[in-house]
């Protein structure tokens, strides 16, 4: 056997319950593996999951989204820092755009990482952010739940820009903190309605350049304009300078705050039902897709193309071949 | 969905700077891999630790420091102990063609690319030795 195939044996060959009982005892490498296969989705992904679902839901998701250069991965590697120092374990999935003509990457965030390594207490994977079915948002998402049922208690996902992408991704964590840096200029216009409802923290990184705190009260001006209920959680605008790891214990802090409002105020458990109610119909939606698209699907579509049928018709006809049939 | 090969590219040892090994990140992307790009400086137990926990199937180091017979069989040595020695191990830089037959035929180094080898080569050669039908 060439060793080509030898590879690809090994890497088909994996139960999904060894799988995740080697993982869930700290085998860094299982947990690797386990990364790839739900990045790739189908029904293997699928197997795994459910087998690590009983054991994940217990980390604190924290997203950390900006602008490209803003100083998300440096500021990832500080507060993984600043948690480290604390006694808690902490996983990184750092997200990269895909060069869209070829579906290659080159994920460069590791450069910024390299003070967290060598320490057992931390896991860091880079992610492109390819399509999958169900999207980047799923593959992260997925992603995070390998390293939440590993026993990591802090997952910390870096991803770019402002894009409905990464609302998405938000969706996935507890906690978003929006990564700014001064110079915005007077355009605080500039930062996108969806970031500032993302937003859970607001970090003005670089606050060794000029104009940080310009920057700080433009950012809080506007928060005070946005309506907020009594007792409703208050975005703080803090400053950082990720690269002599200033301000990321104030940073942490506000973290565990937040964590700490959404469990006392219920919300944790509502984004939780949320969530559930989200994967449950993706997982429904992925099942029947994969059962229906057979030959009839094939021949639906040609008619439904050529308007000799509608796509309502004819998916209740697939639906009812499915279950009666 | 079919998975990408997932190659490390990493400059162990302490020469400065980093150009060859960028254009290589850029020309395996270009050719649909997707590249970790782990910087400059790197020991073999941050190179061997970066590829566990990002499960790829190449690593690509390049070295000019000269240094290339002490790092590159630390990398593969530290392969085996974590029993990755499936990871297709491939090098570039200044190496002469001695070193290079011993790197491969002891070391486990599947391939070493001088300075005169095309990008291409580099793609073909990594194409030709990762099955991509893994799943
Ligand atoms: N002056 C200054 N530079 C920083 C700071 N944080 C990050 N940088 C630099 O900004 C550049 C981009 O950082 P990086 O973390 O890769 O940004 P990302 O693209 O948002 O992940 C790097 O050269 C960092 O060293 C900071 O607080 N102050
Ligand atoms: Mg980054």
């Amino acid at each position: 056997m060439s060793p080509a195939n030898e590879t690809a044996l090994r890497r088909s060959g994996v139960n999904s319950q060894d799988l995740v009982a080697r993982l869930r005892v700290g085998d860094r490498r299982s947990l690797a593996r386990a990364i790839s296969m739900v990045e790739t989705g189908g029904p293997q992904a699928r197997e795994l999951l459910a087998a690590a679902y009983p054991y994940a839901g217990n980390a604190h998701v924290v997203g950390i989204t900006g602008p490209p250069g803003a100083g998300k991965s440096t500021l990832v590697t500080a507060l993984a820092l600043e948690w480290r120092s604390r006694g808690v374990t902490v996983g990184v999935v750092a997200v990269d755009p895909t060069s869209p003509f070829t579906g290659g990457a080159v994920l460069g965030d590791r450069i910024r990482m390299q003070a967290l390594g060598g320490d057992p207490g931390v896991f860091i994977r880079s992610m492109a952010s390819r399509g999958r079915l169900g999207g980047l948002a799923r593959a992260t998402a997925d992603a995070v739940a390998m390293l939440d049922a590993a026993g990591f208690q802090v997952v910390l996902i870096e991803t770019v820009g402002a894009g409905q992408g990464e609302v998405d991704i938000a969706r996935a964590a507890h906690t978003t903190l929006v990564v700014e840096v001064p110079g915005m200029g007077d355009d605080v216009q500039s930062i996108k309605a969806g970031v500032l409802e993302i937003a859970d923290v607001f970090v003005v990184n670089k606050a060794d350049r000029e104009g940080a705190d310009k920057t700080v009260r433009q950012l809080r001006a506007m928060l005070h304009l946005a309506d907020r209920q009594p007792g409703e959680w208050e975005p703080p605008v803090l400053t950082a300078v990720a690269t002599t790891s200033t301000g990321s214990a104030a940073i942490v802090d506000a973290a565990t705050r937040h964590l700490a409002y959404l469990r006392e105020t219920g919300l944790a458990d509502a984004r939780a039902r949320h969530a559930a109610e989200r994967e449950l119909a993706a997982a429904v939606q992925e099942l029947a897709l994969e059962r229906l698209r057979g030959q009839a699907w094939h021949d639906l579509v040609a008619r439904i193309a050529s308007r000799e049928r509608d796509p309502y018709g004819s998916a209740e006809e697939l639906f009812n071949a499915l279950f009666h049939g | 969905m079919e998975r990408k090969i997932r190659v490390l590219v990493a400059k162990p040892g302490l020469d400065g700077h980093d150009r060859g090994a960028k254009v290589i990140a850029r020309a395996l992307r270009d050719a649909g891999m997707e590249v970790i790009y782990t910087g400059l400086q790197q020991t073999p137990q941050m190179i061997v630790e970066a590829a566990l926990q990002e499960d790829v199937d190449v690593i690509g180091l390049s070295i000019l420091s000269g240094a290339h017979m002490t790092l590159l069989p630390k990398v593969t040595q530290l392969l085996k102990e974590q029993q990755m020695d499936d990871v297709l191990v491939v090098a570039g830089g200044i190496i002469s063609d001695a070193d290079a037959a011993i790197l491969k035929a002891q070391h486990g180094i599947a391939e070493v690319f001088g300075p005169g080898a095309s990008t291409q080569d580099i793609v073909r050669f990594i194409q030709d030795h990762v099955s991509v039908s893994r799943e």
